[in-house]
Protein backbone atom coordinates (compact mmCIF):
# COMPACT_ATOMS: atom_id res chain seq x y z
CA UNK A 1 0.00 0.00 0.00
CA UNK A 2 1.15 3.46 -1.02
CA UNK A 3 -0.02 6.83 -0.03
CA UNK A 4 -1.69 6.70 -3.84
CA UNK A 5 -2.98 3.23 -3.26
CA UNK A 6 -5.35 4.62 -0.44
CA UNK A 7 -7.60 4.93 -3.91
CA UNK A 8 -10.30 7.29 -4.15
CA UNK A 9 -13.87 6.64 -4.45
CA UNK A 10 -15.58 7.89 -7.37
CA UNK A 11 -17.60 10.59 -6.04
CA UNK A 12 -20.85 8.83 -5.47
CA UNK A 13 -20.28 6.93 -8.97
CA UNK A 14 -21.44 9.77 -11.00
CA UNK A 15 -19.16 10.40 -14.09
CA UNK A 16 -16.78 13.33 -14.09
CA UNK A 17 -18.12 15.28 -17.53
CA UNK A 18 -21.78 15.49 -16.05
CA UNK A 19 -20.10 17.24 -13.00
CA UNK A 20 -22.44 20.04 -11.79
CA UNK A 21 -20.97 23.66 -11.09
CA UNK A 22 -22.03 22.37 -7.28
CA UNK A 23 -19.28 19.55 -7.29
CA UNK A 24 -16.80 21.90 -8.86
CA UNK A 25 -17.33 24.48 -6.23
CA UNK A 26 -16.82 21.96 -3.36
CA UNK A 27 -13.34 20.42 -4.94
CA UNK A 28 -12.73 24.20 -4.91
CA UNK A 29 -13.09 24.45 -1.59
CA UNK A 30 -11.48 21.58 -0.48
CA UNK A 31 -8.56 22.74 -2.57
CA UNK A 32 -8.10 26.21 -0.78
CA UNK A 33 -8.40 24.10 2.54
CA UNK A 34 -5.76 21.57 1.98
CA UNK A 35 -3.11 24.03 0.66
CA UNK A 36 -3.48 26.65 3.35
CA UNK A 37 -3.96 23.79 5.79
CA UNK A 38 -0.48 22.53 4.42
CA UNK A 39 1.57 25.96 5.19
CA UNK A 40 1.52 24.72 8.43
CA UNK A 41 3.37 21.36 7.78
CA UNK A 42 5.57 22.51 5.32
CA UNK A 43 6.88 25.75 6.79
CA UNK A 44 8.87 24.16 9.52
CA UNK A 45 10.96 22.03 7.15
CA UNK A 46 12.14 25.05 5.08
CA UNK A 47 12.53 27.31 7.95
CA UNK A 48 14.78 23.71 9.25
CA UNK A 49 16.69 24.12 5.69
CA UNK A 50 17.08 27.70 5.36
CA UNK A 51 18.16 27.74 8.74
CA UNK A 52 21.06 25.10 8.29
CA UNK A 53 22.35 26.95 5.01
CA UNK A 54 23.11 30.38 7.02
CA UNK A 55 26.64 31.40 7.71
CA UNK A 56 27.19 31.31 11.65
CA UNK A 57 25.46 34.06 13.10
CA UNK A 58 23.36 35.41 9.90
CA UNK A 59 20.28 33.01 11.54
CA UNK A 60 20.04 35.96 13.87
CA UNK A 61 20.27 37.86 11.45
CA UNK A 62 16.24 40.58 11.75
CA UNK A 63 14.68 40.58 9.38
CA UNK A 64 15.16 36.71 8.92
CA UNK A 65 17.04 36.08 5.48
CA UNK A 66 14.33 33.77 3.77
CA UNK A 67 16.58 32.25 1.10
CA UNK A 68 20.30 32.61 2.89
CA UNK A 69 23.03 34.57 0.96
CA UNK A 70 25.44 33.21 0.92
CA UNK A 71 24.35 29.08 0.98
CA UNK A 72 26.44 27.69 3.59
CA UNK A 73 27.18 23.75 2.41
CA UNK A 74 30.02 23.32 5.17
CA UNK A 75 27.46 23.57 7.75
CA UNK A 76 26.67 20.20 7.40
CA UNK A 77 30.13 19.22 7.24
CA UNK A 78 30.98 21.35 10.69
CA UNK A 79 27.70 19.64 12.06
CA UNK A 80 28.69 16.06 11.51
CA UNK A 81 32.43 17.21 13.26
CA UNK A 82 31.32 19.61 16.04
CA UNK A 83 29.97 16.63 17.96
CA UNK A 84 31.20 13.06 16.94
CA UNK A 85 27.93 12.62 14.87
CA UNK A 86 29.15 9.83 12.84
CA UNK A 87 30.23 7.55 15.96
CA UNK A 88 26.76 8.47 16.94
CA UNK A 89 25.54 7.12 13.89
CA UNK A 90 28.00 4.05 14.04
CA UNK A 91 26.52 3.46 17.28
CA UNK A 92 22.94 3.77 16.55
CA UNK A 93 23.53 1.43 12.97
CA UNK A 94 25.46 -1.30 15.25
CA UNK A 95 22.09 -1.22 17.79
CA UNK A 96 19.72 -0.84 15.33
CA UNK A 97 20.42 -3.49 13.00
CA UNK A 98 21.40 -6.10 15.14
CA UNK A 99 18.08 -5.37 17.72
CA UNK A 100 16.33 -5.63 13.77
CA UNK A 101 17.75 -8.60 12.70
CA UNK A 102 17.17 -11.36 15.54
CA UNK A 103 14.29 -8.97 16.74
CA UNK A 104 12.14 -9.29 13.81
CA UNK A 105 13.58 -13.41 13.26
CA UNK A 106 12.27 -14.26 17.02
CA UNK A 107 9.15 -12.81 16.67
CA UNK A 108 8.45 -14.00 13.24
CA UNK A 109 9.00 -17.40 14.35
CA UNK A 110 7.08 -16.77 18.00
CA UNK A 111 4.28 -15.53 16.06
CA UNK A 112 4.55 -18.65 13.36
CA UNK A 113 4.64 -20.31 17.18
CA UNK A 114 1.19 -19.07 18.18
CA UNK A 115 -0.72 -19.22 14.94
CA UNK A 116 0.27 -22.94 13.71
CA UNK A 117 1.44 -25.12 16.47
CA UNK A 118 -0.23 -26.44 19.13
CA UNK A 119 1.11 -26.29 22.61
CA UNK A 120 -0.27 -25.94 26.31
CA UNK A 121 -1.52 -22.50 27.14
CA UNK A 122 -1.49 -21.04 24.21
CA UNK A 123 -3.55 -18.94 23.84
CA UNK A 124 -3.45 -17.67 27.51
CA UNK A 125 0.46 -16.93 26.28
CA UNK A 126 -0.97 -14.89 23.49
CA UNK A 127 -2.84 -12.73 25.55
CA UNK A 128 -0.30 -11.86 27.77
CA UNK A 129 1.32 -10.90 24.81
CA UNK A 130 -1.48 -8.48 23.69
CA UNK A 131 -2.20 -7.36 26.92
CA UNK A 132 1.84 -6.24 26.85
CA UNK A 133 1.48 -3.82 24.20
CA UNK A 134 -0.84 -1.90 27.43
CA UNK A 135 2.03 -1.75 29.19
CA UNK A 136 3.42 1.47 30.20
CA UNK A 137 7.09 1.26 29.26
CA UNK A 138 7.96 3.09 32.36
CA UNK A 139 6.95 0.85 34.73
CA UNK A 140 9.02 -1.78 33.49
CA UNK A 141 12.14 -0.25 32.72
CA UNK A 142 12.88 1.05 36.35
CA UNK A 143 13.42 -2.81 37.25
CA UNK A 144 14.64 -3.53 33.97
CA UNK A 145 17.74 -0.93 34.69
CA UNK A 146 18.23 -2.29 38.37
CA UNK A 147 18.60 -5.97 36.62
CA UNK A 148 21.34 -4.57 34.24
CA UNK A 149 23.14 -2.42 37.18
CA UNK A 150 23.81 -5.61 39.04
CA UNK A 151 24.99 -7.05 36.05
CA UNK A 152 27.08 -3.95 35.43
CA UNK A 153 25.68 -4.06 31.53
CA UNK A 154 24.96 0.19 32.38
CA UNK A 155 26.77 1.76 29.53
CA UNK A 156 26.77 -1.08 27.19
CA UNK A 157 24.39 -1.72 24.16
CA UNK A 158 23.25 -4.63 25.49
CA UNK A 159 20.21 -2.97 27.14
CA UNK A 160 19.49 -1.57 24.29
CA UNK A 161 19.65 -4.98 22.08
CA UNK A 162 19.18 -7.93 23.74
CA UNK A 163 15.18 -7.20 25.58
CA UNK A 164 13.84 -5.91 22.21
CA UNK A 165 15.77 -8.96 20.61
CA UNK A 166 14.19 -11.36 22.21
CA UNK A 167 10.97 -10.05 24.15
CA UNK A 168 10.47 -6.42 23.02
CA UNK A 169 8.12 -6.30 19.91
CA UNK A 170 4.71 -7.46 21.16
CA UNK A 171 3.23 -6.27 18.43
CA UNK A 172 5.54 -7.67 15.68
CA UNK A 173 4.25 -11.04 17.22
CA UNK A 174 0.72 -10.03 16.60
CA UNK A 175 1.68 -8.83 13.00
CA UNK A 176 3.42 -12.38 12.27
CA UNK A 177 0.78 -14.54 13.83
CA UNK A 178 -2.13 -12.94 12.02
CA UNK A 179 0.10 -13.29 8.70
CA UNK A 180 0.60 -16.80 9.42
CA UNK A 181 -2.59 -17.21 9.83
CA UNK A 182 -3.60 -16.83 6.19
CA UNK A 183 -0.58 -18.74 4.82
CA UNK A 184 -2.75 -22.39 3.50
CA UNK A 185 -2.05 -25.10 6.41
CA UNK A 186 -1.59 -28.01 3.46
CA UNK A 187 2.00 -26.60 2.73
CA UNK A 188 3.09 -27.51 6.64
CA UNK A 189 1.04 -31.01 6.42
CA UNK A 190 3.31 -31.25 3.14
CA UNK A 191 5.85 -30.37 4.17
CA UNK A 192 5.77 -32.85 7.96
CA UNK A 193 4.54 -35.78 5.67
CA UNK A 194 8.43 -35.41 4.12
CA UNK A 195 9.31 -35.43 7.77
CA UNK A 196 10.49 -31.61 8.33
CA UNK A 197 10.41 -30.33 11.69
CA UNK A 198 8.62 -27.19 13.06
CA UNK A 199 12.05 -25.27 12.52
CA UNK A 200 12.14 -26.55 9.28
CA UNK A 201 8.71 -25.77 8.01
CA UNK A 202 9.12 -22.18 9.68
CA UNK A 203 12.66 -21.40 8.18
CA UNK A 204 12.22 -22.77 4.75
CA UNK A 205 8.19 -22.62 4.12
CA UNK A 206 6.23 -19.81 6.49
CA UNK A 207 9.38 -17.59 6.39
CA UNK A 208 9.78 -16.94 2.93
CA UNK A 209 5.88 -16.47 2.31
CA UNK A 210 5.94 -14.07 5.28
CA UNK A 211 8.05 -11.36 2.80
CA UNK A 212 5.66 -8.49 3.32
CA UNK A 213 5.04 -8.86 6.95
CA UNK A 214 9.02 -9.34 7.66
CA UNK A 215 9.44 -5.72 5.41
CA UNK A 216 6.80 -4.49 7.64
CA UNK A 217 8.11 -5.19 11.07
CA UNK A 218 11.62 -4.48 9.95
CA UNK A 219 10.69 -0.96 9.06
CA UNK A 220 8.96 -0.23 12.06
CA UNK A 221 11.71 -2.00 14.19
CA UNK A 222 14.47 0.49 12.04
CA UNK A 223 12.50 3.50 12.73
CA UNK A 224 11.52 2.95 16.06
CA UNK A 225 15.70 2.38 17.09
CA UNK A 226 16.47 5.20 14.74
CA UNK A 227 14.34 7.54 17.22
CA UNK A 228 14.23 5.76 20.80
CA UNK A 229 15.17 8.97 22.95
CA UNK A 230 14.37 7.14 26.47
CA UNK A 231 16.14 4.40 26.84
CA UNK A 232 19.64 5.22 25.04
CA UNK A 233 19.38 8.25 27.79
CA UNK A 234 18.58 5.90 30.41
CA UNK A 235 21.30 3.22 29.28
CA UNK A 236 24.21 5.30 28.13
CA UNK A 237 26.78 7.40 29.98
CA UNK A 238 30.06 7.55 28.39
CA UNK A 239 29.91 10.45 25.11
CA UNK A 240 31.71 7.98 22.22
CA UNK A 241 28.58 5.69 22.90
CA UNK A 242 25.64 8.01 22.17
CA UNK A 243 23.12 6.99 20.02
CA UNK A 244 22.07 9.49 17.20
CA UNK A 245 18.96 10.65 19.00
CA UNK A 246 20.91 11.75 21.81
CA UNK A 247 23.83 12.88 20.62
CA UNK A 248 21.43 15.27 19.14
CA UNK A 249 19.49 16.06 22.25
CA UNK A 250 23.08 16.97 23.94
CA UNK A 251 24.59 19.11 21.27
CA UNK A 252 21.86 21.86 22.67
CA UNK A 253 23.24 21.66 26.19
CA UNK A 254 27.08 20.87 25.55
CA UNK A 255 27.81 23.12 22.35
CA UNK A 256 27.08 26.79 21.91
CA UNK A 257 23.96 27.27 20.61
CA UNK A 258 24.60 27.53 17.04
CA UNK A 259 21.13 26.86 15.53
CA UNK A 260 22.40 26.85 11.68
CA UNK A 261 24.48 23.70 12.59
CA UNK A 262 21.31 22.48 14.66
CA UNK A 263 19.05 22.43 12.17
CA UNK A 264 22.23 20.96 9.73
CA UNK A 265 22.15 17.98 12.05
CA UNK A 266 18.66 17.40 12.40
CA UNK A 267 18.11 17.37 9.18
CA UNK A 268 20.99 14.82 8.56
CA UNK A 269 19.05 12.47 10.96
CA UNK A 270 15.89 12.81 8.89
CA UNK A 271 17.56 12.05 5.69
CA UNK A 272 17.83 8.10 5.95
CA UNK A 273 14.19 7.97 7.18
CA UNK A 274 13.15 9.86 4.20
CA UNK A 275 15.04 7.96 1.91
CA UNK A 276 13.31 4.51 4.17
CA UNK A 277 10.21 5.95 3.56
CA UNK A 278 10.30 7.20 -0.65
CA UNK A 279 12.03 3.53 -1.06
CA UNK A 280 9.84 1.19 0.54
CA UNK A 281 6.79 3.42 0.61
CA UNK A 282 4.37 0.59 0.65
CA UNK A 283 5.37 -0.98 3.58
CA UNK A 284 6.28 1.91 5.25
CA UNK A 285 2.25 3.14 4.88
CA UNK A 286 1.54 -0.40 5.80
CA UNK A 287 2.64 -0.98 9.20
CA UNK A 288 1.50 2.20 10.06
CA UNK A 289 -2.19 0.79 8.92
CA UNK A 290 -1.94 -2.20 10.47
CA UNK A 291 -0.66 -0.70 14.26
CA UNK A 292 -3.78 1.71 13.86
CA UNK A 293 -6.37 -0.08 12.22
CA UNK A 294 -6.95 -3.41 14.17
CA UNK A 295 -9.69 -2.13 16.68
CA UNK B 1 7.06 -25.26 21.95
CA UNK B 2 10.88 -24.48 21.25
CA UNK B 3 9.77 -22.06 18.67
CA UNK B 4 8.55 -19.80 20.69
CA UNK B 5 10.74 -20.43 23.62
CA UNK B 6 13.26 -17.44 22.60
CA UNK B 7 10.71 -14.81 22.70
CA UNK B 8 8.94 -16.29 25.67
CA UNK B 9 12.26 -16.38 27.62
CA UNK B 10 12.77 -12.63 26.87
CA UNK B 11 9.05 -11.73 27.74
CA UNK B 12 9.66 -13.31 31.04
CA UNK B 13 12.79 -11.79 31.73
CA UNK B 14 12.11 -8.21 30.30
CA UNK B 15 8.61 -7.96 30.69
CA UNK B 16 6.81 -10.45 33.14
CA UNK B 17 9.46 -10.61 35.82
CA UNK B 18 10.27 -6.56 36.24
CA UNK B 19 6.13 -5.91 36.03
CA UNK B 20 5.95 -7.94 38.60
CA UNK B 21 9.36 -7.17 40.87
CA UNK B 22 7.99 -3.56 40.47
CA UNK B 23 5.10 -4.67 43.04
CA UNK B 24 8.23 -5.71 45.45
CA UNK B 25 10.47 -2.56 44.60
CA UNK B 26 7.60 0.40 45.21
CA UNK B 27 7.68 -1.27 49.12
CA UNK B 28 11.03 -0.16 49.47
CA UNK B 29 13.82 2.35 49.56
CA UNK B 30 16.46 2.19 47.36
CA UNK B 31 19.10 4.97 46.14
CA UNK B 32 20.94 2.06 43.81
CA UNK B 33 24.19 2.21 45.82
CA UNK B 34 23.43 0.86 48.86
CA UNK B 35 20.75 -1.94 49.70
CA UNK B 36 17.10 -1.50 49.47
CA UNK B 37 15.81 -1.09 52.82
CA UNK B 38 11.72 -2.34 53.10
CA UNK B 39 9.36 0.80 53.80
CA UNK B 40 6.17 -0.64 53.13
CA UNK B 41 3.22 2.12 52.10
CA UNK B 42 5.88 4.94 52.64
CA UNK B 43 6.28 5.53 49.26
CA UNK B 44 2.18 6.05 48.65
CA UNK B 45 2.01 8.35 51.69
CA UNK B 46 4.39 10.44 50.30
CA UNK B 47 3.00 10.37 47.06
CA UNK B 48 -0.75 11.85 48.54
CA UNK B 49 1.72 14.35 50.16
CA UNK B 50 3.67 15.48 47.20
CA UNK B 51 2.41 18.87 45.36
CA UNK B 52 4.41 18.15 42.36
CA UNK B 53 2.65 15.04 42.11
CA UNK B 54 -0.60 16.33 41.23
CA UNK B 55 0.49 18.86 39.70
CA UNK B 56 2.82 16.67 37.22
CA UNK B 57 -0.89 14.26 37.24
CA UNK B 58 -3.27 17.70 36.38
CA UNK B 59 -0.61 18.59 33.82
CA UNK B 60 -0.83 14.70 32.10
CA UNK B 61 -4.69 15.08 32.12
CA UNK B 62 -4.83 18.56 30.50
CA UNK B 63 -2.01 17.86 28.35
CA UNK B 64 -2.78 14.57 26.81
CA UNK B 65 -6.31 14.75 27.13
CA UNK B 66 -6.47 17.80 24.87
CA UNK B 67 -3.47 16.80 22.36
CA UNK B 68 -4.93 13.80 20.98
CA UNK B 69 -8.94 14.61 20.80
CA UNK B 70 -7.77 17.49 18.86
CA UNK B 71 -4.86 15.37 16.98
CA UNK B 72 -7.81 12.66 16.12
CA UNK B 73 -10.17 15.30 15.33
CA UNK B 74 -7.64 16.96 12.71
CA UNK B 75 -6.68 13.83 10.99
CA UNK B 76 -10.20 13.00 10.26
CA UNK B 77 -10.89 15.98 8.66
CA UNK B 78 -8.06 15.71 6.70
CA UNK B 79 -8.43 12.46 5.85
CA UNK B 80 -12.06 13.38 4.85
CA UNK B 81 -10.47 15.96 2.52
CA UNK B 82 -7.73 13.13 1.35
CA UNK B 83 -10.52 11.03 0.37
CA UNK B 84 -11.88 13.31 -2.23
CA UNK B 85 -11.14 13.08 -5.95
CA UNK B 86 -9.05 16.37 -6.03
CA UNK B 87 -6.22 16.95 -8.14
CA UNK B 88 -3.04 16.88 -6.73
CA UNK B 89 -3.95 14.67 -3.76
CA UNK B 90 -1.30 12.21 -3.32
CA UNK B 91 1.34 15.38 -3.10
CA UNK B 92 -1.22 16.74 -0.09
CA UNK B 93 -1.00 12.89 1.53
CA UNK B 94 2.89 13.07 1.48
CA UNK B 95 2.54 16.46 2.97
CA UNK B 96 0.78 16.37 5.87
CA UNK B 97 2.38 12.69 6.15
CA UNK B 98 5.39 13.29 6.24
CA UNK B 99 6.15 15.36 9.75
CA UNK B 100 4.54 13.03 11.37
CA UNK B 101 7.92 10.65 10.32
CA UNK B 102 10.28 13.65 11.55
CA UNK B 103 12.66 11.57 14.37
CA UNK B 104 10.99 13.44 17.71
CA UNK B 105 14.10 14.66 19.13
CA UNK B 106 14.93 16.54 15.42
CA UNK B 107 11.29 17.60 15.71
CA UNK B 108 11.65 19.14 19.02
CA UNK B 109 14.64 21.06 18.51
CA UNK B 110 13.03 22.44 15.05
CA UNK B 111 10.12 23.41 17.19
CA UNK B 112 12.44 24.57 20.15
CA UNK B 113 14.36 27.55 17.10
CA UNK B 114 10.64 28.04 15.86
CA UNK B 115 9.53 29.65 19.49
CA UNK B 116 12.71 30.94 20.29
CA UNK B 117 11.86 34.15 21.86
CA UNK B 118 14.32 36.33 20.27
CA UNK B 119 14.78 34.95 16.84
CA UNK B 120 12.42 32.21 16.16
CA UNK B 121 9.88 31.99 12.91
CA UNK B 122 6.43 32.24 15.40
CA UNK B 123 7.61 35.32 16.64
CA UNK B 124 8.72 36.95 12.78
CA UNK B 125 5.47 36.00 11.95
CA UNK B 126 3.52 37.80 14.59
CA UNK B 127 5.71 40.42 13.94
CA UNK B 128 4.84 40.42 10.08
CA UNK B 129 0.87 40.91 10.90
CA UNK B 130 2.10 43.32 13.52
CA UNK B 131 1.71 41.53 16.81
CA UNK B 132 3.81 41.85 19.88
CA UNK B 133 6.14 38.74 20.44
CA UNK B 134 5.31 36.12 22.73
CA UNK B 135 7.41 33.86 25.25
CA UNK B 136 5.91 30.55 23.91
CA UNK B 137 7.05 27.54 25.61
CA UNK B 138 9.18 30.09 28.12
CA UNK B 139 5.41 31.29 29.33
CA UNK B 140 4.16 29.37 32.06
CA UNK B 141 0.80 30.45 30.47
CA UNK B 142 1.73 29.91 27.18
CA UNK B 143 3.93 26.50 27.57
CA UNK B 144 1.07 23.63 27.63
CA UNK B 145 -0.52 25.00 24.48
CA UNK B 146 2.26 25.68 22.45
CA UNK B 147 3.18 21.96 23.14
CA UNK B 148 -0.22 20.95 21.75
CA UNK B 149 0.35 22.92 19.09
CA UNK B 150 3.77 21.29 18.36
CA UNK B 151 1.66 17.69 18.73
CA UNK B 152 -0.06 18.91 15.89
CA UNK B 153 2.39 19.16 13.74
CA UNK B 154 3.89 15.54 14.36
CA UNK B 155 0.71 14.19 15.45
CA UNK B 156 -1.49 13.84 13.01
CA UNK B 157 -0.10 11.82 10.22
CA UNK B 158 -0.24 8.85 11.31
CA UNK B 159 -3.88 8.98 12.34
CA UNK B 160 -4.76 10.43 8.78
CA UNK B 161 -2.63 7.62 7.09
CA UNK B 162 -4.98 5.28 9.42
CA UNK B 163 -8.65 7.12 8.92
CA UNK B 164 -8.07 7.22 5.16
CA UNK B 165 -7.43 3.43 5.41
CA UNK B 166 -10.31 2.75 7.24
CA UNK B 167 -12.49 5.45 4.86
CA UNK B 168 -11.34 3.13 2.26
CA UNK B 169 -12.82 -0.01 3.71
CA UNK B 170 -16.50 1.40 4.02
CA UNK B 171 -18.02 -0.55 1.08
CA UNK B 172 -19.24 2.01 -1.35
CA UNK B 173 -23.02 0.80 -2.01
CA UNK B 174 -24.03 2.12 1.52
CA UNK B 175 -22.93 5.46 0.21
CA UNK B 176 -25.34 4.76 -2.59
CA UNK B 177 -27.76 3.02 -1.23
CA UNK B 178 -28.35 6.35 1.66
CA UNK B 179 -27.87 8.61 -1.54
CA UNK B 180 -30.87 6.88 -3.25
CA UNK B 181 -32.59 7.20 -0.40
CA UNK B 182 -32.41 11.18 -0.60
CA UNK B 183 -29.51 11.75 2.29
CA UNK B 184 -27.39 14.78 2.18
CA UNK B 185 -23.82 14.67 2.34
CA UNK B 186 -23.93 15.57 6.33
CA UNK B 187 -26.33 13.35 7.07
CA UNK B 188 -24.45 9.94 5.05
CA UNK B 189 -21.34 11.16 7.05
CA UNK B 190 -23.55 11.31 10.56
CA UNK B 191 -25.61 7.42 9.64
CA UNK B 192 -22.37 6.28 7.35
CA UNK B 193 -18.75 7.61 7.79
CA UNK B 194 -19.21 7.90 11.36
CA UNK B 195 -20.37 4.40 12.64
CA UNK B 196 -18.61 2.88 10.22
CA UNK B 197 -15.60 4.59 11.36
CA UNK B 198 -16.12 4.29 15.04
CA UNK B 199 -14.17 1.01 15.98
CA UNK B 200 -11.11 2.42 14.47
CA UNK B 201 -11.64 6.03 16.06
CA UNK B 202 -12.03 4.16 19.24
CA UNK B 203 -9.25 1.80 18.97
CA UNK B 204 -6.37 5.45 17.75
CA UNK B 205 -8.14 7.15 21.15
CA UNK B 206 -7.01 4.56 23.36
CA UNK B 207 -3.84 3.66 22.11
CA UNK B 208 -3.00 7.56 21.13
CA UNK B 209 -3.85 8.47 25.05
CA UNK B 210 -1.36 5.53 26.36
CA UNK B 211 1.19 6.07 24.32
CA UNK B 212 0.56 9.98 24.95
CA UNK B 213 2.35 9.92 28.63
CA UNK B 214 5.36 7.90 26.92
CA UNK B 215 5.39 9.94 23.49
CA UNK B 216 5.79 13.39 24.65
CA UNK B 217 8.51 12.29 26.98
CA UNK B 218 10.88 13.14 24.30
CA UNK B 219 9.34 16.22 22.83
CA UNK B 220 9.15 17.69 26.30
CA UNK B 221 12.53 16.49 27.66
CA UNK B 222 14.11 18.13 24.65
CA UNK B 223 11.98 21.40 25.19
CA UNK B 224 11.03 22.49 28.07
CA UNK B 225 12.40 20.11 30.42
CA UNK B 226 8.96 20.26 32.49
CA UNK B 227 8.84 24.17 32.93
CA UNK B 228 8.53 26.47 33.26
CA UNK B 229 7.28 26.40 37.11
CA UNK B 230 6.36 22.64 36.16
CA UNK B 231 3.62 23.65 34.07
CA UNK B 232 4.24 21.01 31.18
CA UNK B 233 5.77 18.62 33.97
CA UNK B 234 3.97 15.39 32.78
CA UNK B 235 3.74 12.64 34.96
CA UNK B 236 6.57 10.51 32.59
CA UNK B 237 8.90 13.28 33.20
CA UNK B 238 8.43 13.52 36.49
CA UNK B 239 9.28 9.51 36.86
CA UNK B 240 12.06 10.25 35.00
CA UNK B 241 13.54 12.88 37.12
CA UNK B 242 12.43 10.28 40.37
CA UNK B 243 14.28 7.60 38.96
CA UNK B 244 16.99 8.92 37.12
CA UNK B 245 17.94 12.39 38.54
CA UNK B 246 17.37 11.47 42.56
CA UNK B 247 18.33 7.69 42.10
CA UNK B 248 14.74 7.47 44.53
CA UNK B 249 14.53 3.86 43.02
CA UNK B 250 11.71 2.99 45.42
CA UNK B 251 9.65 6.01 44.97
CA UNK B 252 9.91 5.98 41.05
CA UNK B 253 8.49 2.63 40.53
CA UNK B 254 5.92 3.27 43.12
CA UNK B 255 4.72 6.34 40.87
CA UNK B 256 4.89 3.92 37.98
CA UNK B 257 2.69 1.80 39.37
CA UNK B 258 0.14 4.43 39.79
CA UNK B 259 0.51 5.10 36.06
CA UNK B 260 0.10 1.09 35.04
CA UNK B 261 -3.21 1.68 37.61
CA UNK B 262 -4.29 4.86 35.55
CA UNK B 263 -3.69 2.72 32.40
CA UNK B 264 -5.61 0.54 32.95
CA UNK B 265 -8.62 2.15 34.09
CA UNK B 266 -8.36 4.54 31.47
CA UNK B 267 -8.50 1.05 29.06
CA UNK B 268 -11.90 -0.16 31.07
CA UNK B 269 -13.52 3.22 30.67
CA UNK B 270 -13.30 3.47 27.12
CA UNK B 271 -14.32 -0.19 26.53
CA UNK B 272 -17.34 0.76 28.57
CA UNK B 273 -17.96 3.78 26.70
CA UNK B 274 -17.21 2.13 23.75
CA UNK B 275 -19.81 -0.31 24.06
CA UNK B 276 -22.29 2.66 23.87
CA UNK B 277 -21.34 4.46 20.54
CA UNK B 278 -18.95 2.12 18.89
CA UNK B 279 -20.38 -0.15 15.77
CA UNK B 280 -19.09 -3.54 15.40
CA UNK B 281 -20.42 -5.22 12.23
CA UNK B 282 -22.73 -8.16 12.78
CA UNK B 283 -23.64 -6.30 16.42
CA UNK B 284 -26.97 -5.10 15.98
CA UNK B 285 -27.02 -3.45 19.54
CA UNK B 286 -25.46 -0.56 17.59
Amino acid sequence: MTLSDVATPSSLGMPAPLRSRRDRVRSGAIHVFLLLGSVFYIVPFFWMLTTSLKGSGRELTMPPEWIPDPIVWGNYAKALTVVPMLQFAQNTLVITATATVVGVLMSSLAGFAFARLRFPGRDQIFSLCLASLMLPGMVTLIPEFLVFKQLSMIDTFVPLIVPWSLGGSAFAVFLFRQYALTVPLELDEAARVDGAGAFRIWWTIILPLMRPALATATILSVIHHWNDFLRPLVYLHTPAKRTLAIGLALFKSEYLVEWNLMMAAATCMLIPIMILFFVAQRYFVQGIVMSGIKG
Amino acid sequence: MLCIAPWFIGFVVFTAIPMVSAFGIALTKWDIIGNPEFVGLANFQKMANDRIFYKSLSNTFLISFSAVPLNLTVALVLALALNQKVRGVNLYRTVYFLPSQMPLVAASLLWLWIFNPDFGLANILLAMVGLPPLKWLFDPDLARPTIVLITLWGGVGTAMMVFLAGLQGIPQSLYEASAIDGASRVRQFQHVTLPMLSPVIFFNLIIGIISSFQAYFTLIYNTTRGGPANETLIYIIFIFFKAFQDFEMGYATALSLVLFAVVLVLTGIQFLLARRWVYYEGDDRA
